[in-house]
């Protein structure tokens, strides 16, 4: 814990910058230089951080960050519809009503701790899901999701199916077919939508890693550590985890808002209980209270999600192809159910792998992996030095 | 004032509370900690009843009792882990009933707990400096972009308390894997670096060695000449015998004595109740 000097922390910055912006390079040999998927790693990526900010620094574990996705996504599709296609007033507004949101559920889920946190905060988000779908539909367009509009012709047309962007209005815009959100008017889809994310990602990531090594982070892990001897150290537990809720919830309403940036459309499911699950498992598979673990769990699960839920029968059959017939056939038919629609299989799989051999997840393989090599050299101290799993 | 008021009525000893509104009265010692008439009970059981203690500035004031006579729920009161159900706690003035924890400590009141409570992830070093932000930052501070441990000032302080404990070899090992005895010794530090006006202790040297209870008695005198105020609830008569200016005797939930070490030592009461069987 003593080696984050500011040297270090400025190398592992850079790194990640260069590792995040040549993604499109780096990814090409595993099939994954795609925009769409290239701005999944991106966007999840930013989720997981934040998350990682409550859950890795404070050992809170919320069930319910999906809510301020949904939130941040339909925020982002009421300011292109109201405002401007320009994507940076929507921005703004989601992560800030994003954060307003997260201090509402945070002041009063934070009144407890431990598994009754988690469960207020999936009540919260399951509330929340269930409002966007069903009573809140003149906001959220309920089922249908909502979405971006060409200008409505009349006053009568609802806002739902026809926009009025007062803004782009103003300023004279014209728009053909149905309008494409930019930045300045830098087309944000595609390459220039991924950079948009990866350098928010970066940022994100900065952010993170200063509040980390930060007396604020130290409170927050000493939170982890022991929060009953905390109060008695004249710290008032209270109003480090709101903020810590309200940052994290902050990161995951960007997210949402960058969602609904590179495809403007913003439905309820995005608020479900399994988003918030997702979340959780990025976290724990790469490593929990790590800076880069999160990021790397994100772009896993969201790889395979993408990948292996693209395999079939087909592909696996001429992957076995060197086996005799019957053995090849066995071993499809088992392989094929982790595939396609299986891949979940596969998810819980890795898993289950990961939390059982690698309680610190990807980054403490890795860490071993490193200790391995420079054992001949030091004594086994670097295995050792592992976080702690989580609870 | 509410506090006046509250004394008055509810102690019955208004000569002190008296010195305690002017501040400070010459020739007698300022009262700086006030337990009065404090009563605690646990489902029928009578943990504390009429319990009154005056704690004087500077002094070390030792309680003792027999096991189960209510010492624990005395100091658990006195920093709002538990809340009586009659009477008041007052430090320096201040009405302590009621408070939360955090609010106590930054009064300037620590304390040291029987078991040791320290933070297990973090380093030894890091231990030390979460307190003494505290202490510095007050209970909440949002400082999300000034780097832990660049501050010199804070860091230096921190290796310098735990010089004092001996610990100075072990500033980077994780706390969770340290001994009990040094885990004590890293809780004092805990207290000590926030220059409380008191520090309450709860069994410091229970589970220590006789050389390291000894390093923690020379410890205790030297932070005595800096005048802290100290509560010290003990088992080993050693210790009370040689830190104690002002001892009190707890047993079944009540005061059976107080007077200066020699006083107590003779008093049949306290014989009888606790002393005999310690055979001191």
């Amino acid at each position: 814990m003593q080696n984050n000097s500011p040297m270090k922390d400025w190398l592992l910055l850079f790194g990640f910058a260069a590792v995040v912006l040549c993604l499109p390079i780096i990814l090409e040999p595993i099939g994954a230089n795609y925009p769409d998927l290239l701005q999944k790693f991106a966007i999840f990526g930013i989720f997981a951080i934040g998350f990682n900010i409550l859950f890795g620094l404070t050992g809170y574990l919320s069930f319910g960050h999906a809510a301020f996705i949904g939130v941040g996504s339909y925020v982002t599709l009421w300011s292109f519809k109201l405002l401007t296609m320009n994507i940076v007033p929507a921005v703004i507004f989601a992560v800030a009503m994003a954060g307003l949101f997260a201090y509402l559920i945070g002041f009063i889920s934070l009144r407890r701790s431990g598994i009754y946190f988690s469960i207020l905060t999936l009540a919260f988000a399951q509330m929340s899901y269930n409002l966007a779908y069903s009573v809140l539909t003149p906001i959220t367009n309920g089922e249908t999701g909502l979405q971006v509009r060409s200008i409505r012709d009349s006053a009568e047309t609802s806002l739902r199916d026809g926009d009025i962007r007062i803004i782009d209005q103003a300023l004279g815009i014209q728009e053909v077919g149905v309008p494409i959100t930019n930045l300045f008017g830098m087309k944000m889809s595609g390459y220039p939508g991924f950079y948009f994310c990866a350098i928010l990602l970066i940022i994100c990531f900065f952010i993170a890693q200063c509040i980390t090594r930060s007396n604020f982070g130290m409170m927050l892990k000493a939170i982890k550590s022991n929060q009953n001897r905390l109060n008695y150290t004249g710290i008032h537990t209270r109003p480090y985890l709101i903020t810590a809720f309200v940052i994290s919830g902050m990161y995951a309403g960007l997210a949402g808002s960058l969602m609904a940036v590179t495809d403007p459309i913003a439905g309820a499911e995005r608020m479900q209980w399994t988003a918030s699950g997702e979340v959780v498992l990025m976290t724990i598979l790469g490593g929990v209270g790590t800076l880069v673990g999160p990021v790397l769990g994100a772009g896993l699960i969201k790889y395979s999600e993408q990948k292996v839920s693209s395999w079939n029968e087909g592909i696996i059959t001429d992957f076995l192809s060197f086996l005799p017939e019957p053995v090849q056939d066995f071993f499809v038919g088992v392989a094929s159910l982790f595939v396609g629609d299986g891949w979940h299989l596969t998810l819980g799989l890795m898993f289950m792998v990961i939390v059982i051999f690698l309680p610190g997840g990807l980054m403490e393989g890795f860490r071993r992996i490193g200790g391995l090599f420079s054992r001949g050299s030091k004594a086994p101290a670097a295995s050792e030095t592992a976080p702690q799993p989580a609870e | 004032m509410s506090i006046a008021e509250m004394t008055m009525t509810e102690d019955t000893r208004t000569e002190d509370v008296k010195t305690e509104d002017r501040g400070f009265a010459p020739g007698v010692a300022n009262t700086v900690l006030h337990i009065s008439d404090v009563h605690k009970s646990f489902a029928g059981l009578h943990a504390l009843s009429d319990v009154d203690l005056e704690v004087r500035e500077g002094e070390t004031h030792a309680i003792i009792g027999p096991n189960g006579a209510g010492k624990s729920t005395l100091l658990n009161v006195c920093v709002g882990r538990l809340k009586p159900d009659r009477g008041a706690v007052v430090f320096d003035g201040e009405i302590l009933t009621g408070k939360s924890p955090h609010e106590i400590n930054q009064l300037g009141v620590a304390r040291v707990f029987q078991t040791p409570e320290v933070f297990p992830d973090l380093s030894v070093l890091e231990n030390v400096m979460v307190p003494a932000l505290s202490k510095r930052d007050g209970s909440f501070k949002l400082n999300p972009f000034r780097r832990f441990g660049a501050e010199r000032a804070i860091r230096e302080e921190a290796e310098s308390v735990l010089e004092s404990v001996g610990l100075q070899a072990q500033l980077t090992a994780h706390a969770s894997s340290m001994s009990r005895g040094d885990k004590r010794r890293l809780e004092l530090a805990m207290g000590l670096i926030q220059h409380p006006r008191l520090l309450l202790l709860d069994e410091p040297t229970a589970g220590m060695a006789r050389h390291d209870t000894n390093a923690t008695i020379d410890l205790l005198k030297k932070i005595k000449e800096g005048g802290m105020t100290k509560v010290i609830i003990e088992h080993d008569m050693h210790v009370v015998f040689s830190l104690a200016d002002r001892i009190s005797v707890l047993a079944g939930g009540r005061i059976i004595a107080q007077g200066t070490p020699d006083e107590v030592k003779n008093n049949p009461k306290v014989k009888e109740a606790y002393l005999g069987e310690e055979q001191v």
